[in-house]
């Protein structure tokens, strides 16, 4: 079990230990450039960004971060192949029109690829639903149904189910807890039995790669 | 347009154009000719560090000059990028020294068909060169080494100064940290071209013009070069903010006056901006910049590839677009991102939502200030 890093939120903290120095390095929907910076400055990586709000874009091009404002939906079909040694999606996917396409492009365009997600069947989300009769919210999907931006939202069992659809494999697994730590998972737990991370983690960690 | 003021006086003497200098040149140009000696006047705000590394070069659009951020000497307005320039502003005079200079075809004192052919000792007119945007970055290179600066930090410039930027950025890569394209394209499109087209046929078809030498017939063409402007003002901003400001309300009047008069006040606005941009520009210039920028296509020079005209650049760019440009559209912009992109340059795009057109890179845009002062303020880290 490893403690979150200082200042940084913890699937960020997980994806961090997951990059290797010197990496160039891709952060899709990269926020306000928290992640880059702790990135380029502790492991010296060559770091790109995606973003589609303004206001973080400015906050990225004052941290001194090369980030495109942009739209992961619209713009990763114009990277080329393996033009990244690791792409970061982190709390976006389920925020994506196309979850599927997304992760192909991040699979084609990075050479090792991390993804960071919300798990729509931990218990409490669960018991929310099955308690309340309400469209649940938590601490991490702390929207209404009407106005979140979260239209595609999965369990951890559905998303490695995509990743295989997707032809990648997973290179490493991390659950994430409510109190920010992490700790490795084996990803067949997620899909196999009914208890483990998928019920229990609040969200994960995801390093894939495609053959 | 019969009341419409004749242009005043070419802006050639000391007083009117600020700083010049005359270099021997020679300065070689695309079309095969050189100018020498070539006079290139220009403005400066802020002090130049001891270390030298606090200077930025601001590049200038179509019709603006060297007077970003002081008092025009024709027109006494306020300089062109005061939103932008100066003490405390986003290029803060307080820590930068600024510079821009007229570009060379320009009328504000550098050379340009306005000035004397030493062949002839008559105005150039149309014996003047064509010249390029890449001939006007030759050009303001050539000043940057005569006042001493080894390395810009930035440069800095919208719409044909961002073309400009852009040439800097692939032609002296080692000799600017940093770059700010905003509002522009790398190379000029098609319709663009077509409205410059318009607005050249306007000039000439003036009787006025009297193919180019109007100086020596002792007139100027107004009415043509004020159409020209007319015509592409329109294109500087989009069509809500038009409807925004001007919709289709009258003009001094209660109803339709069913003759040609300026009813709309659309109409009486163009007019003024055509009337106003006579007193301080030159029939010529109009010809020559608008020519250097239809022929920019900063690809052609690589072969096509876009990309191979930053292979290798150290430069940090920072593009930023316009949401409601239809001059430039964010596209464009973005299309030079992708380029960058490809050969792994260090870059950063913005487009910023405004209804204001191109013209929003002078308006007030406090997305773009954050954008700017942000970029400038990282570049300039332990360095000004």
């Amino acid at each position: 079990m490893s403690a979150p890093a200082q200042n940084l939120r913890p699937d960020l903290a997980a994806i961090a230990a997951m990059i290797r120095p010197g990496a160039r390095v891709l952060d899709v929907g990269c926020g306000d450039g928290a992640l880059l910076e702790h990135l380029v400055a502790t492991k010296d990586v060559d770091g790109r960004g995606i973003e589609i709000s303004q206001a973080n874009v400015n906050a990225c091009v004052a941290r001194g971060l090369a980030v495109v404002q942009g739209d992961a939906d619209t713009d990763l079909a114009d990277y080329p192949a393996k033009a990244f040694d690791a792409v970061i999606l982190s709390q976006t996917i389920q925020a994506t029109e196309q979850p599927r396409t997304v992760l192909n492009h991040l699979l084609r365009i990075g050479r090792r690829t991390a993804v960071s997600l919300p798990n729509f069947g931990y218990w409490r989300v669960r018991a929310a639903l099955l308690a309340g009769g309400r469209m649940p919210r938590t601490r991490s999907l702390d929207h209404n149904w009407y106005d979140t931006p979260n239209i595609h939202l999965c369990t951890l069992a559905d998303f490695v189910d995509l990743t295989a659809a997707c032809g990648a494999s997973i290179v490493a697994a991390h659950a994430l807890a409510e109190n920010g730590h992490s700790r490795p998972m084996n990803p067949r737990r997620l899909t196999h039995g009914l208890m483990g991370p998928n019920l229990f983690a609040q969200g994960g960690v995801f390093l894939l790669k495609k053959a | 347009m019969s009341d419409a003021p004749r242009f005043v006086r070419p802006a050639t003497s000391p007083a009117d154009v600020g700083l010049a200098v005359t270099l021997d040149g020679p300065l070689a140009l695309d079309c095969g000719r050189s100018l020498s000696p070539v006079t290139i006047a220009y403005m400066t705000y802020g002090a130049l560090n001891p270390a030298r590394s606090n200077a930025i070069l601001i590049c200038h659009a179509l019709t603006g000059d060297q007077f970003a951020a002081s008092d025009h000497p024709l027109t006494g307005k306020p300089g062109w990028w005061t939103t932008m320039v100066g003490p405390g502003k986003p290029i803060d005079t307080d820590r930068f020294f600024v510079i821009c200079a007229n570009v060379v075809g320009g009328c504000m004192g550098s050379t340009g068909p306005m000035a004397a052919d030493p062949a002839t000792g008559q105005p150039y007119g149309l014996d003047f060169p064509l010249i390029t945007i890449r001939d006007m970055v030759r050009a303001q290179k050539m000043l940057v080494d005569h006042l001493g600066i080894e390395k810009l930090l930035a440069v800095v410039g919208g719409s044909m100064g961002g073309m400009q930027v852009l040439q800097w950025a692939s032609s002296y890569p080692n000799s600017v940290r940093a770059v700010v394209p905003i509002a522009c394209a790398a190379r000029h499109s098609a319709q663009n071209i077509a409205f410059h087209e318009v607005g050249r046929q306007a000039i000439m078809a003036d009787p006025d013009w009297h193919g180019g030498k109007y100086a020596q017939a002792g007139t100027f063409p107004s009415k043509g070069l004020a159409v020209a402007r007319m015509a592409a003002h329109i294109t500087y901003v989009s069509e809500a903010a038009l409807q925004r400001k001007f919709g289709r309300n009258l003009q001094n009047r209660a109803a339709l006056s069913f003759q040609f008069a300026p009813d709309f006040q659309i109409e009486s606005y163009l007019h003024h901006q055509g009337a106003t941009f006579v007193d301080r520009f030159d029939a010529n210039s109009y010809l020559y910049i608008t020519r250097a920028m239809d022929y920019f296509d900063l690809a052609a020079e690589h072969g096509g590839v876009l990309a191979d005209a930053f292979r290798d650049s150290p430069v940090r760019f920072c593009i930023i677009s316009f949401s409601s440009d239809w001059l430039f559209p964010p596209s464009e912009n973005k299309q030079i991102a992708h380029a960058l992109n490809a050969v792994a340059a260090k870059v950063s795009f913005v487009e910023i939502s405004t209804d204001k057109g191109h013209d929003a890179f002078l308006l007030h845009e406090p997305e773009m200030f954050d954008t700017v002062r942000g970029f400038l303020n990282h570049a300039a880290t332990g360095i000004a």
